[in-house]
């Protein structure tokens, strides 16, 4: 959580870059505040106390809330993920079928390829695009992760 | 008529006089700074208003001159610079202050709002370039948010642990008319300076101290930003604990303290590094475990149960592994210490091994009846201002001799770049710390090298003829780089060796400075004292033999009992 002030995120990320952090992904929006930001980051450290480090590094920053690391913590997780995929007509039928146990849509299609949206954590993610791999993955985005822990009890 | 009246006086108020009343609520009544095309509104309004500017030479010596004042004064210091090439010129200084977290407050011109971002004349993205040398900088977008920001620039700089901060200035805000004056209120939702002690690790960490019969205190800046020196003293002597210091920390304890064991680190004292390396139990305060004062983090202290006590808790377990980290204030955390019942239980075999340590090593130089050496001077001076001057150094060897010659005996006397070694640092930062404290002589020790990046505001020190005694300690080479050279790199002297350089009296007197050369060392006793009797401004010059080394010396990489040159 942090101020949503000019510069701020400039800064929040130039903190993790100083210290040789790659982002893997980040999503950032204003909370029902509109003077603050909800960040939500997945990075790769190499133990605990890194973590621990990286956590005060964030917080000591003057427009820094808190700053929690997530990855133990019971949690809610969702990243929104387009596919365009390549798909023929006479392959969609079977393409559907594989895609629906994720509970992705189909929400463009063309001549040649469909674009699928799915909705779910790292890992689902993960699974389906092994899944559709094979049909060809013609382009892809990817919203990055947001969330935050189950037991919280703020109203954000 | 008198609504007329009325109405020409609020046209007066422009963003730039509204920057000014801020700043004198904030009680500053003295800048360091240089004029240009972003600020004019700013320094008209400051001709207007009658502040005090001192017009430096350059911004980096504005930035460092505002260090110096604020170290001393331990008030935050104020620079007004302008866009562009003022804005980066001050990266330096801003990134020094950032290291050794010191409290100043950079106001930035900036272009006019509407044509940021157009690649406009003098216009750079200070914003961005500064983020990571400043605990905060903000960029004011309308003169509304003036007073708040510039109420907020001077809460951060000051509180928690201290830092600089910038101020970007549009020239649009700056020149903007006002005809309602905002509040000042401070809104940092965010922002967590203070933490309440926590008494229970505080207290688990006393009852380990009890049981230690190797103590060891190490003492940082912290101890001088919270002015805890007192409490630190105090809490030493009553409880018997030996104290090393580390380069910031010089001064927290006066240097003919017994308990007192010198500098730990590269060049700190045999029985200081000893000591680190011995201890049963470290109880760090204010320090951060620098690679200058740990110079192997995962040999440092091998036997010892480690408490850290720092303001920022980003500090605690980043080098070292504490087992007893502790968020806090050095002064509250001592003080709590101080009010806790404790006897000095551990046995008196370890600080009469320290004694006799003390003894035996000394810090020591090779004396000359030919050459002037560099210790002698800086122990001369010593002397002559018996231990009580403000002391300002640049950085090399003449820094490391200065830690260890000049018999400290307050804290924050030492004013020095410690964390990012900038040459240049000197001769600005004794200008501010003698306008902070014009009763006192101020002596800068300072390197051919260092003397020669800033050495344009030696018209500074003619012009106010401060009372600053500059001390060039000149071997006509970079000395500690050199000494690097000779001990690690086969005594190859790639670019250390200067083949021409100024002459300096003459560069002196070309400021109209008073100026002296020493060079014998049985003239040089009698040739300070003239020196220093006189209130003006000089520059000394001492040729020092080329080849001098500063020793001890640990090798980086090499752990704290790993000195070489020890007496």
């Amino acid at each position: 959580m942090m101020t949503n002030n000019p510069g701020v995120l400039n800064r929040f990320t130039g903190a993790l870059n100083r210290r040789q952090v790659n982002i893997d992904s980040i999503s950032i929006s204003p909370v029902v505040d509109p003077a603050v930001s909800r960040v939500t980051m997945a990075v790769y450290l190499a133990d605990k106390a890194a973590s621990t480090q990286l956590l005060r590094q964030l917080e000591k920053q003057v427009d820094v809330f808190e700053v929690k690391d997530i990855t133990d913590v019971p949690h809610i997780e969702r990243e929104l993920v387009l596919i365009k995929i390549s798909a023929l007509p006479e392959k969609r039928a079977e393409l559907l079928a594989m895609i629906q146990p994720f509970r992705a849509a189909i929400v463009d299609v063309s001549s040649v390829d469909v674009v699928v949206q799915i909705t779910g954590t790292r890992s689902k993610v993960a699974a389906l695009l092994r899944v559709v791999k094979p049909y060809g993955i013609l382009k892809l985005v990817r919203t990055g992760v947001a969330g935050f822990p189950r037991a919280e009890s703020t109203s954000d | 008529m008198l609504e007329k009246e009325t109405q020409s006086n609020v046209q007066q108020q422009t963003g730039a006089t509204v920057l000014l009343t801020a700043l004198k609520k904030q009680n500053v009544n003295l800048l360091f700074g240089y004029p240009g095309g972003a600020v004019l509104p700013l320094y008209d309004a400051l001709y207007q208003m009658k502040f005090q500017n001192i017009l430096v030479r350059h911004e980096q010596g504005a930035v460092h001159a505002a260090e110096g004042y604020a170290k001393v004064t331990g008030k935050p210091g104020v620079v007004f610079v302008t866009s562009g090439p003022g804005a980066t010129n001050a990266m330096t200084g801003l990134a020094n202050a950032m290291s050794d977290s010191t409290p100043i407050v950079v106001f930035t011109g900036q272009v006019g709002v509407g044509a940021i971002g157009t690649d406009a004349f003098q216009e750079a993205d200070v914003l961005s370039m500064t983020a990571p040398v400043t605990k905060n900088n903000y960029q004011v977008r309308r003169v509304a948010d003036l007073p708040r920001i510039v109420a907020e620039a001077f809460r951060v700089a000051t509180t928690g642990r201290k830092g600089p901060v910038v101020v970007d200035l549009p020239k649009s805000v700056t020149q903007e008319q006002v005809t309602e004056l905002t509040d000042d209120q401070v809104h940092l939702t965010s922002y967590q300076a203070k933490r309440p002690l926590d008494q229970a690790a505080m207290d688990e960490m006393l009852l380990a101290l009890r049981q230690a019969s190797k103590p060891v205190i190490l003492a940082g800046g912290g101890i001088g930003a919270a002015q805890a020196s007192t409490e630190l003293r105090k809490f030493s002597k009553d409880f018997q604990l030996p104290v090393v210091a580390s380069l910031l920390g010089l001064g927290d304890m006066p240097t003919d303290e017994p308990l007192f064991l010198g500098m730990g680190g590269m060049h700190g004292t045999y029985t200081a590094n000893m000591a680190l390396t011995e201890c049963d139990f470290l109880l760090c305060i204010g320090a951060r475990f620098d690679d200058r004062l740990a110079t192997a983090p995962k040999q440092f202290a091998p036997n010892a149960k480690i408490a850290h006590i720092d303001i920022d808790p980003a500090e605690l377990g980043k080098v070292i592994a504490a087992d007893y980290p502790i968020v806090a204030d050095a002064k509250v955390a001592l003080e709590y210490c101080l009010a806790q019942p404790m006897k000095p239980a551990h046995d008196q075999t370890w600080l009469q091994l320290l004694q006799q340590r003390k003894a035996a090593h000394p810090y020591s130089y090779q004396e000359s009846s030919t050459e002037l050496k560099p210790q002698r001077v800086i122990e001369l001076v010593g002397r002559l201002t018996k231990g009580d001057a403000t002391v300002v150094t640049d950085v090399g060897q003449h820094q490391m001799w200065t830690a260890q010659f000049y018999p400290f005996s307050r804290p924050q006397q030492l004013i020095t770049s410690g964390g990012l070694g900038t040459m240049g640092f000197g001769l600005p930062a004794a200008i501010g710390a003698a306008f902070a404290t014009p009763d006192k002589t101020v002596v800068l020790f300072v390197g051919d090298g260092g003397l020669q990046m800033t050495s344009e505001e030696l018209d500074v020190l003619a012009a106010y003829d401060l009372n600053v005694k500059v001390i060039l300690l000149n071997n006509g080479t970079l000395g500690m780089v050199r000494q690097w050279q000779d001990l690690f790199y086969e005594k190859r002297r790639s670019q250390t060796v200067f083949d021409h350089q100024p002459d300096f009296m003459k560069l002196a007197a070309a400021y109209g400075l008073r100026h002296l050369k020493v060079t014998s060392p049985v003239t040089v006793a009698a040739e300070l004292e003239r020196a220093f009797s006189s209130p003006h401004a000089m520059l000394i010059e001492a040729d020092i033999p080329a080849l001098e080394q500063v020793f001890p010396m640990i090798a980086p990489g090499k752990s704290n009992d790993q000195m070489i040159g020890v007496k």
